[in-house]
């Protein structure tokens, strides 16, 4: 056990430098003269400005001597400056992760009840009117592009009937969260507004987030159903199940106690897919809704050339991607002892 | 022939079969269907005068409108079947109809590609010893590593100033980072059929490695990864799209239904009265993406009971 994580601990650098290589490589593709525009801030007076800046910077150094330098600064936090944000790339990754953490963490409640308790009682219900329903869901689900979906919502919501809409909060909270009487202790303000005791800020707050997060929560939710909904068929065929049938007990006790349990182990290895799905998905779910979180931040900084921007936050995303693997290859070990063997 | 009959009684499965068909014949007959303005360049998309807000389809039934233009009782930009974009009004059913064909060929494209790309890097992998299997799969890890849309679209980015913003820019993005799983599944498989005696048997012949790669191993190992990758054409297609809505993909006026959605960002307070700007464009890419998925999952059930309930991102 021990000497499993501590097996994938170690090849944890390596990982992380091979993805810094490739974001340095990336960047890299760009000639000097364009690297040396992200760092100029009006137009060079002189014409010689450009060569001089590339110069000074030693943009156009060996590559290895380049990239150990600009390692050097990603490890001290400097990923430079973001153009879009108007503020450092580190602090904007600071400054909008709570609107998108608020949002991938609402996502799970869909995702768990519609993926795991759908998947299970689909199973339970083989062949029957209940699975045959949810299965045509999860599939249409599975190929409907996610800005088609929230394109849909705010049609039918927002245009149509005025319940929820899009951005993040109304201009009326917003000017009540800058007061200093309303403390934000974590930047979600679903959460901040629990805490300060305002129930009109979180019913506000609430309004705006139920489009975003079901436009982010129903692709991982068909795609949990599905995993759930196998994993599940497959355990109750399986002889121990039987042999609780045939002991006598309750129908309930053994689905839930025995076939449930280890159904669910399986599920548990989505955990990667799921991250990955949560960081495609902020980008497009933010910029369809006008969210002001870090997919939207990046999405804007990829298309006016905000490369530091867009690099902090890919280097941002797989760093997380990276140590989220590791959290659910660890908890596969813990709660499957037939894997620490292989 | 029982392939074939097995697949045609699913009526999910025969779903697809029709849908796809008939994308195929609209792709086919698109010149017929939205005769192009400029015919040297028929994917962009015909433009009808400048109003500022989107004209609505110039006839209740569609059809009726389609068959005026087909016939050329009228012309597209007289009937416009589906509507307008708004800022540049755009002909949003020649968009459609020619938008077909680019959703065919970058999906086809980028499968194509991430298929070959694995296949060599899987068969390297498995075929070539311990230690070079080992550092290949590694670097693949690292490509792994990246959340798949966030690093096309880092691609797409930095490719845009030096190649410019098209189709080219968004696939090389997507097939950077593509084509991962079919080298591990297809390494996997390789590495199977390897030790079979067959082989061992063409080695002991004297045969050179290329040729038993590509005449021994090759053939028996490959129908997995084809299977896998018929299943995700669709989502490629889905994600080609995704990056030209965000701006970074096929360039603005192309018929590509992407871009052609991200027309709607401009009026999302009004989309109840300009429902058109996104239902056509919506409807054709999550018809299109939803024949790909049933007939990939009817092909995996048929042709290869192994991978049912893989599930693929």
């Amino acid at each position: 056990m021990i000497a499993y994580i501590v097996r994938r601990l170690l090849i944890l650098p390596l990982v992380l430098f091979g993805v810094t290589v490739f974001i340095f490589g990336i960047f890299s593709l760009l000639d000097p003269v364009m690297r040396a525009s992200l760092y100029v801030r009006d137009v060079p007076k002189t014409a010689d400005a450009l060569q001089r800046i590339i110069h000074k910077y030693g943009l156009d150094d060996p590559i290895h001597i380049q990239y150990w330098r600009w390692l050097n600064q990603v490890i001290r936090g400097n990923f430079g400056w973001s153009k879009t944000a108007q503020r450092p790339v580190l602090q904007a990754i600071g400054y909008y992760l709570p609107a998108s953490l608020e949002l991938a963490l609402w996502a799970m409640v869909p995702v768990i009840l519609g993926g795991i308790v759908l998947g299970i009682l689909s199973a339970l219900h083989h062949n029957r009117p209940l699975d045959h329903t949810t299965r045509v869901f999860a599939l249409i689900g599975w190929s409907f592009p996610s800005y088609v979906y929230g394109l849909l919502l705010l049609m039918v919501f927002y245009a149509t009937l005025r319940w929820f809409p899009p951005g993040r909060i109304s201009d009326w909270v917003s000017r009540e969260v800058i007061v200093g009487t309303f403390r934000q202790y974590t930047g979600m303000y679903t959460l901040d507004a629990v805490l300060n005791l305002r129930l009109d800020v979180f019913a506000d707050a609430l309004r705006h987030l139920v489009m975003p997060v079901l436009t982010l929560s129903y692709i991982q939710w068909a795609l949990l159903l599905r995993v759930t909904r196998s994993s599940m068929l497959e355990t109750l065929r399986q002889e121990y199940v039987m042999t609780a049938r045939a002991k006598g007990l309750k129908e309930w006790v053994v689905v839930y106690k025995h076939a449930t349990r280890n159904a669910l182990i399986p599920v548990v290895t989505m955990g990667g897919l799921l991250l990955v799905g949560l960081l495609n998905g902020v980008v497009i779910t933010e910029t369809v809704f006008n969210y002001p979180g870090l997919g939207q931040w990046a999405a804007r900084a990829a298309t006016t050339f905000d490369m530091l921007s867009v690099l902090g936050f890919s280097l941002f995303g797989s760093t997380l991607l990276v140590f989220g693997n590791l959290a659910v290859d660890v908890l596969y070990a813990v709660i499957d002892p037939r894997i620490r063997l292989e | 022939m029982r392939t074939i009959r097995q697949l045609l009684r699913n009526p999910l499965s025969l779903t697809g079969f029709v849908l796809l068909l008939f994308f195929v014949g609209v792709a086919v007959a698109a010149p017929r269907l939205a005769p192009p303005a400029r015919a040297w360049e028929p994917y962009r998309i015909v433009q009808c005068g400048f109003s500022p807000t989107p004209a609505p389809p110039g006839d209740p039934n569609p059809f009726r409108a389609i068959w005026k233009v087909v016939t050329g009782q009228a012309t597209l930009c007289q009937v416009h079947p589906f509507g307008t974009t708004g800022e540049g009004q755009y002909d949003i059913y020649y968009g459609v109809v020619w938008g077909t064909r680019t959703a065919f060929q970058v999906g086809l494209i980028i499968t194509g590609a991430c298929v070959l790309i694995g296949i060599v890097v899987g068969a390297i992998a498995a075929y070539f010893g311990r230690w070079v299997g080992e550092i290949v799969m590694r670097i693949t890890d690292i490509f792994m590593a990246f959340p798949f849309l966030v690093a096309a679209m880092t691609i797409a980015a930095v490719l845009q100033p030096k190649i410019g913003r098209g189709l080219v820019t968004a696939m090389i993005a997507l097939i950077v980072f593509g084509w991962m799983t079919y080298s591990r599944l297809i390494r996997g498989d390789i590495l199977a059929v390897k030790e079979r005696d067959y082989v061992q048997a063409a080695r002991a012949a004297g045969a050179g490695h290329l040729r038993i790669i590509l005449r021994h191993i090759l053939p028996n190992a490959i129908f997995p990864t084809l299977v896998l990758a018929s299943m995700d054409i669709g989502s490629y297609v889905i994600s080609f799209a995704a990056l030209s809505f965000l701006g970074l993909g096929a360039e603005i006026g192309y018929a590509d239904w992407g871009q052609m959605l991200s027309f709607a960002r401009n009026w999302i307070a009004r989309l109840n009265e300009y429902w058109w700007i996104i239902f056509y464009p919506g409807m054709a890419i999550l018809l299109f993406v939803l024949a790909w998925n049933l007939v990939g999952d009817a092909l995996r059930d048929v042709l290869d009971p192994r991978l049912r309930g893989r599930i693929t991102v």
